[in-house]
C-alpha cells in the first residue's frame, strides 16, 4: 500500500538487531516511564489517566492501520463495548477491577473476531465502510439492549479492590494501575510489531499478492492482527470504565472510532509512538476547549483536513524523518 | 378490509410507505457515492453533510430569501454542487495519486467542520420548514391515507436516479464518463479534458445529495445531525449492493427502504439494525455485493 510506505517514512529503515530493543527505543520509554510517574504530581491524575487510555486505544488501532494497512472506522465498537462489560461486571455482578477488566477486553476480542472475520473480505475503503457499519449496529444494540442502560448508560460503577486487597479508591492506587496497564499494553504492541508475525504484516501492507505467492495465509494475518487490536482497544475501554466509573453511549458512537483514527494520524501512522503522542494532544485540546460546544467537533475537522492535506507523516514521523531514526 | 398475519393493513401500508421513503434517499444518496466513487475511487464521507446542507439551503432560501420550494429544488442543488466543485478543486483533487483512504479522512474531516459549522449557528434542535400548499393534504387510497408529501417524495427522487441512470447509460456523455472510469488516460488522449470531467462529476454526485436534502426538507425536521447517522446507513446499502452498477444502487436503495419498512412492521426493535444484518449475510455469501463486479 503505497500511502503506508510513505506515511512510515521511506528511507528510515529500522536498524533493528535480532530479538534486542534498539538503544533510541529504550531511552524513549524509560523516559515515558519517568515522565509519567512524576506526572501526578504536576496535573490531575485523571486527565493523565484519561491520555494512557487513550494511548493505549490508539496504539491498539495503529496496529490495524499502520502496520496491518486496515483502516478500520468502526474501533468505537470494541472499546465501548468492553467499557460497557467491564462497568456491568463490576458494578452488577460484583467483580473485583481486575476480573473485570480482563472480561470486557475478552467480549472486545470475540466481537473483534465476529466482525474482522466478516470485514476482511473486502480490501480498502469497502473494509473502512463495513466496520463502520458493524459498529453502527453494536452502537444502535448498545441503545436499546436493558444492561448498558440506554441514554443514561452504566454510572457510579464501583472501582473496588484490586485483587480484593488494594483499595482502588485511592488516587495514586488507581493511577498506578492505569499506568502498568497502558505501559504492558503499549508494550505489548511493541513486541508484536517487531516479531516475525509483524514482519509478515508489514509485508502484506506493502504488497498483498506477493505475500500471497510467497504463501503466506493473508487473511489468517489480517484477522489476528484485527482480533488483536481490538482486544487491546477493549483494554482500553475497559479501563477507561474503571477510571471514570461510568460506561456510556459515547464511547461506542462513531465520534469515538473519527478519534482514535485522529489521534493515530496527527501522532504518525505506522510509528511506535505517534500515537501515544496524538492521544496527548487530542485528549488536551478536548479538555481545554470542552466549554466551547460544536468548536471541538470544527477543529478536530480542521487537524483532519490539515494533516491529510501537508502533514501525512504526523508529528512522530516528522520527527522521525528528520533524526533519521524510526520511531 | 382483510388482516395480514395479525396486521391491520394501515399499519402494514403505512410502514411500507415510509420504507418506500427512506428507500428513495438510501437511493438517490447511494447513487451518489457509486457515481463519484466510478470516477474518483474516492468514498465521499461529506455526503451526509452535503445532504444536510441542501435542506438548510432549502430553508434558507425561504426564509432569508422568500424563494419557495419548486425553486430551491433546481437552486439548492447547484449551489450545494458548486460547494461540491470547490472541494474537489481545492482540496480532494491533490489527493488523487495518493491511497484512496486519505480521500476517505480527508472527506471525513470535511463533514466534520461542516457539521460542526452548522451546529455552531443553529444548535441541533430541529427547524420546521412548511410544506409548499400544493404538497399538504392526500389522498384516501381505500386501504391507506396517502399524504401528497409523501408521494411526491417516492416520485421526485424515483425520477431523479432513472434520469442519472439515463444520462449514464444511455448518451454520449455518459459514455465518455463510463469510458473515463475504466481507462481515464485514454480518454485524455483523446481529447476529452478528464479532470474538468471529476471535478464536474464530484460536482454532480453532491448535488444529487443536495437534491435529496431538500426532497428531506419538508417532511424531517432539519438540523445539523441529520445526514450523520443517514451516511452511514447508506455505506452499509453500498457495501450490500456494490458499487460496480448504477441501477444496481437504485434498486437496493429502494429495496432495502421496503425491508425496513416491514421489519418494522413485524419485528420493530431490529428496524434499525436490519440493514447491517443483511450487510452480514451479503458478505458472507456474495462479498462484491449483489450487483458488485469482483474487484
Amino acid at each position: 500500500m503505497t500511502a503506508t510506505t510513505e506515511a512510515t517514512g521511506g528511507p528510515v529503515v529500522a536498524q533493528q538487531t535480532a530479538g534486542g530493543m534498539p538503544a533510541h527505543h529504550i531511552a524513549i520509554f524509560a523516559g515515558l516511564l519517568v515522565l509519567l510517574i512524576a506526572a501526578p504530581f504536576f496535573f490531575y491524575p485523571i486527565f493523565i489517566m484519561k491520555i494512557l487510555c487513550f494511548a493505549l486505544f490508539a496504539c491498539a488501532f495503529n496496529l490495524l492501520l499502520g502496520y496491518g494497512g486496515l483502516l478500520s472506522f468502526g474501533h468505537a465498537a470494541y472499546f465501548g463495548m468492553a467499557s460497557y462489560v467491564c462497568a456491568h461486571a463490576a458494578k452488577v455482578w460484583g467483580l473485583t477491577p481486575e476480573l473485570a477488566i480482563i472480561c470486557g477486553t475478552l467480549v472486545a476480542g470475540v466481537l473483534g473476531f465476529l466482525i474482522g472475520s466478516l470485514a476482511i473480505r473486502r480490501q480498502g475503503i469497502y473494509f473502512a465502510m463495513i466496520t463502520l457499519a458493524f459498529a453502527q449496529m453494536v452502537y444502535f444494540f448498545s441503545l436499546q439492549a436493558e444492561f448498558t442502560g440506554g441514554e443514561d448508560g452504566i454510572q457510579a460503577v464501583p472501582r473496588g479492590h484490586l485483587f480484593g486487597l488494594i483499595d482502588l479508591r485511592s488516587q495514586e492506587s488507581l493511577y498506578f494501575l492505569v499506568l502498568a496497564i497502558a505501559f504492558a499494553g503499549i508494550l505489548l504492541i511493541y513486541r508484536i510489531i517487531h516479531s516475525p508475525f509483524g514482519q509478515v504484516l508489514k509485508a502484506i501492507r506493502e504488497n498483498e499478492p506477493r505475500a500471497i505467492s510467497l504463501g503466506y495465509r493473508v487473511n489468517r494475518y489480517k484477522l489476528a492482527v484485527f482480533v488483536l487490536s481490538a482486544t487491546l482497544a477493549g483494554l482500553a475501554g475497559a479501563t477507561k470504565a474503571i477510571v471514570f466509573q461510568l460506561a456510556s453511549l459515547t464511547d461506542v458512537y462513531w465520534t469515538m472510532s473519527g478519534e482514535v483514527v485522529l489521534m493515530t494520524l496527527l501522532g504518525g501512522m505506522g510509528t511506535v509512538f505517534g500515537p501515544i503522542v496524538g492521544a496527548a494532544v487530542i485528549v488536551t485540546m478536548q479538555n481545554y476547549l470542552a466549554t466551547f460546544g460544536a468548536w471541538v467537533t470544527i477543529i478536530q475537522g480542521l487537524i483532519f483536513v490539515v494533516s491529510v492535506m501537508l502533514f501525512r507523516e504526523g508529528i512522530v514521523g516528522v520527527i522521525s524523518k528528520w533524526t533519521r531514526k524510526p520511531l | 378490509m382483510f388482516e395480514l398475519l395479525g396486521i391491520p393493513p394501515q399499519a402494514l401500508f403505512g410502514q411500507l410507505l415510509l420504507g418506500l421513503i427512506n428507500g428513495s434517499f438510501y437511493a438517490i444518496l447511494s447513487l451518489g457515492l457509486a457515481v463519484i466513487f466510478g470516477l474518483l475511487n474516492i468514498i465521499n464521507f461529506t455526503h451526509g453533510a452535503q445532504y444536510m446542507l441542501g435542506a438548510f439551503v432549502t430553508w434558507m432560501l425561504l426564509n432569508y430569501l422568500g424563494v419557495n420550494y419548486w425553486w430551491s429544488l433546481l437552486i439548492a442543488p447547484v449551489a450545494v454542487g458548486i460547494t461540491g466543485v470547490i472541494l474537489e478543486r481545492l482540496f480532494i483533487r491533490r489527493l488523487y495519486h495518493l491511497d484512496h483512504l486519505y480521500g476517505l479522512l480527508l472527506t471525513f474531516g470535511l463533514a466534520l467542520i461542516t457539521t460542526g459549522i452548522f451546529k455552531q449557528i443553529f444548535g441541533v434542535s430541529g427547524l420546521p420548514y412548511q410544506a409548499p400548499p400544493l404538497l399538504s393534504g392526500g389522498h384516501n387510497l381505500g386501504f391507506m391515507y396517502l399524504p401528497n408529501s409523501r408521494a411526491w417524495v417516492i416520485i421526485a427522487s424515483a425520477v431523479v436516479c432513472l434520469a442519472t441512470w439515463f444520462v449514464i447509460e444511455k448518451t454520449k456523455l455518459g459514455a465518455y464518463l463510463r469510458a473515463a472510469t475504466e481507462n481515464p488516460t485514454l480518454v485524455g488522449a483523446f481529447g476529452v479534458n478528464v479532470p474538468l470531467m471529476i471535478t464536474l462529476t464530484y460536482g454532480f454526485g453532491v448535488a444529487l445529495a443536495g437534491f435529496a436534502g431538500v426532497l428531506a426538507a419538508p417532511i424531517y425536521a432539519i438540523n445539523p445531525v441529520m445526514g450523520e447517522n443517514l451516511i452511514i446507513v447508506v455505506f452499509a446499502v453500498v457495501v450490500i449492493g456494490g458499487m460496480g452498477s448504477i441501477l444496481g444502487s437504485i434498486v437496493t436503495g429502494f429495496g432495502l427502504g421496503l425491508i425496513e419498512g416491514l421489519t418494522r412492521v413485524f419485528y420493530p426493535e431490529g428496524s434499525a439494525v436490519v440493514i447491517f444484518v443483511i450487510m452480514a449475510l451479503v458478505l458472507l455469501v456474495k462479498p462484491a455485493g449483489l450487483f458488485g463486479r469482483t474487484a
